[in-house]
């Protein structure tokens, strides 16, 4: 069933404000989401009524809120076709990425014995990631290649912003150890073929790490089906809040992986000498966890799980084709990425000739529209480009074809008034 | 009526700095030249001082950037020229505040010229950088001559 977009905005108390005297358009929800009623509801409910430690106490308030807590994982789990064990909480997309990273890192270093070896990395190794990658999935591979001695390699992107498989295909080799890529580029609006590259990744043993933080929003995402060994995605692009990100893992691959951060609640037994570690996910689960920001984001999953994701999905789709379509009409205006009529996720970025997008960017603010200019946290990508900053217009379960009018109705205007 | 916030960011005399870019084109012999980077656009001035007998004979630049700090570079090379260093100094010190001061009654400094075209930035607070680019430059250029 369609989305009924002018019913989910009554959720969003944040669509009420004006923004410069105009109701405010807001096409950003790459960089971090609206929140709906029920998730605010949730972070107020558990502070008010539930707010404790979890995992330790006997009292009444401690066992509720690690029911809630956990019920929260399952629920996050069942989302995203995994097993509530798979499930780790993290802080964000960026934190999970550092902690799979710095964990092979140690296992590289020969912590966790003789289970670790399949996750060691040695000189010579080789490390896959793509061109199109936001930082956070591209600067935490070049420190564990710094501090292994393996290579980091590319998948090159074409002129459609799609990755170049046959490319791919001759990189991903013998040395390959780990294949880390995003399901969908933050800039590009692309999305990657996921199961084919983690065919080939696993046909010579390397670890597959998925980027879903741009994917989990609006696609229906099973990383089970997927074949992905690893994945991450953040809970405040999600609908949830801030300070609250997921970890996926395989169980097999979690269970035998060394822990990243260490301390409070991720041990089994501490002596002066040394310690031993609990089973996953708690192992990765060091210090006070974002309890009622984990609950929240359930809430959110929830809210997503009503609407069902294949019509999130065709909303975007059908939404983003409307955008593109309009864009590339607009005198001096370029858009990256796949053509129009081309599969692309429910974002576009674009440039317009003579004007930088931080002026573009001001320019629609003063519309009331919110849209995102810069690099987007994809500086190589951009310099592929020949370009150092694009503007991003990203769409989300709320956003209108009127919405989607106004801003390129905005856009038509803005080169005449920068004088171009 | 009024001006709006957002035309008294873009004043017409700000666009028209942001077309035709005073100073633009790094000259030779500079006494000094500094590359500034503003990190969260990407935007980049170089600048070179052009520096004589404790004054400023002359600003060359080149870089790219938002309207606001083409703009603002191509006025800092106009306002600047012949302004022994301490003075120039001061008239650096007086745009900065000027740009930090969102109160709006307040006169904007008289030794500033074309720059008060500027003043409209201080109610966009993400854009103050933006503004100062070209001017920071200079500062460490300053700094560089008179070491």
């Amino acid at each position: 069933m369609a989305l009924d977009a002018s019913r989910i905005r009554e959720d969003f108390p944040t669509l009420n404000r004006l923004v410069n005297g105009h109701p405010l358009v807001y096409l950003d929800s790459a960089a971090t989401s609206l929140k709906p009623r029920a998730v605010i509801d949730a972070l107020r409910n558990f502070y008010e009524n539930e707010n404790s430690a979890v995992h330790r106490g006997t009292h009444l308030l401690s066992a509720e809120a690690t029911e809630n807590f956990e019920s929260a994982r399952e629920k996050v789990a069942a989302f995203v076709g995994a097993a509530a064990e798979e499930i780790v909480w993290t802080a964000n997309t960026t934190a999970a990425i550092n902690l799979i990273a710095y964990s092979i890192s140690n296992a590289s270093l020969g912590r966790g014995g003789r289970e670790t070896e399949r996750f060691r990395i040695s000189p010579g190794d080789e490390i896959v990631v793509t061109e199109m990658e936001h930082h956070s999935n591209l600067v935490p591979w070049q420190e564990l290649c710094a501090r292994t001695g393996a290579k980091l390699r590319f998948i090159p992107f074409d002129s459609r912003g799609e990755l170049q498989l046959e490319i791919a295909q001759s990189l991903i080799g013998e040395r390959t150890r780990i294949l880390a890529f995003s399901q969908v580029s933050n800039v590009l609006g692309t999305i990657s073929p996921v199961t084919e590259l983690a065919k080939l990744a696993h046909g010579v043993g390397a670890l597959v790490v998925l980027d879903a933080a741009q994917s989990v929003t609006q696609l229906p995402v099973n990383f089970a089906q997927l074949g992905v060994d690893f994945a991450a995605f953040s809970g405040h692009k999600l609908f949830g809040p801030t300070g609250v990100g997921v970890l996926y893992g395989r169980k097999e691959l979690l269970d035998v992986l060394p822990p990243f951060l260490t301390g409070g609640s991720m041990i089994a037994e501490v002596t002066l000498d040394g310690s031993s570690y609990l089973p996953s996910p708690a192992r990765f689960e060091a210090g006070t966890p974002p309890v009622a920001e984990a609950i929240a984001l359930a809430t959110a999953v929830d809210y997503l799980s009503n609407l069902g994701m294949a019509a999130v999905a065709e909303h975007e789709a059908a939404l983003a084709q409307r955008l593109v379509a309009g864009l590339v009409e607009i005198p001096g205006v370029e858009v990256l990425g796949p053509e129009p009529d081309r599969a692309r996720a429910g974002l576009a970025s674009f440039t317009v000739e003579g004007v930088h997008p931080h002026d573009v960017a001001q320019y629609l603010d003063n519309c009331g529209i919110a849209i995102r200019s810069g690099h987007h946290c994809a500086q190589p990508l951009h310099r592929k480009l020949g370009i150092a900053a694009s503007s991003r217009a990203s769409l989300s379960i709320f956003s209108t074809e009127a919405e989607v009018e106004s801003l390129l109705d905005a856009l038509a205007g803005v080169r005449k008034y920068f004088k171009v | 009526m009024a001006v709006s916030d957002f035309d008294g960011l873009y004043q017409e005399l700000l666009i028209e700095h942001s077309k035709q870019r005073h100073g633009f084109g790094l000259q030779p012999n500079a006494s000094a030249e500094v590359h500034s980077l503003n990190r969260s656009c990407g935007d980049e001035v170089t600048l070179r001082l052009h520096f004589d007998d404790g004054q400023v004979k002359a600003v060359s630049w080149e870089g790219r950037g938002c309207a606001i700090s083409q703009a603002s570079a191509s006025i800092l090379s106009d306002i600047v020229k012949g302004l022994p260093a301490e003075e120039c100094r001061a008239c650096i010190g007086q745009f900065r505040s000027m740009l930090q001061n969102r109160s709006p009654d307040s006169e904007p400094p008289e030794d500033l010229g074309d720059a008060v075209a500027l003043k409209g930035v201080a109610l966009y607070p993400p854009r103050i950088k933006c503004a100062m680019l070209a001017w920071v430059a200079l500062e460490d250029a300053l700094d560089k001559v008179e070491a």
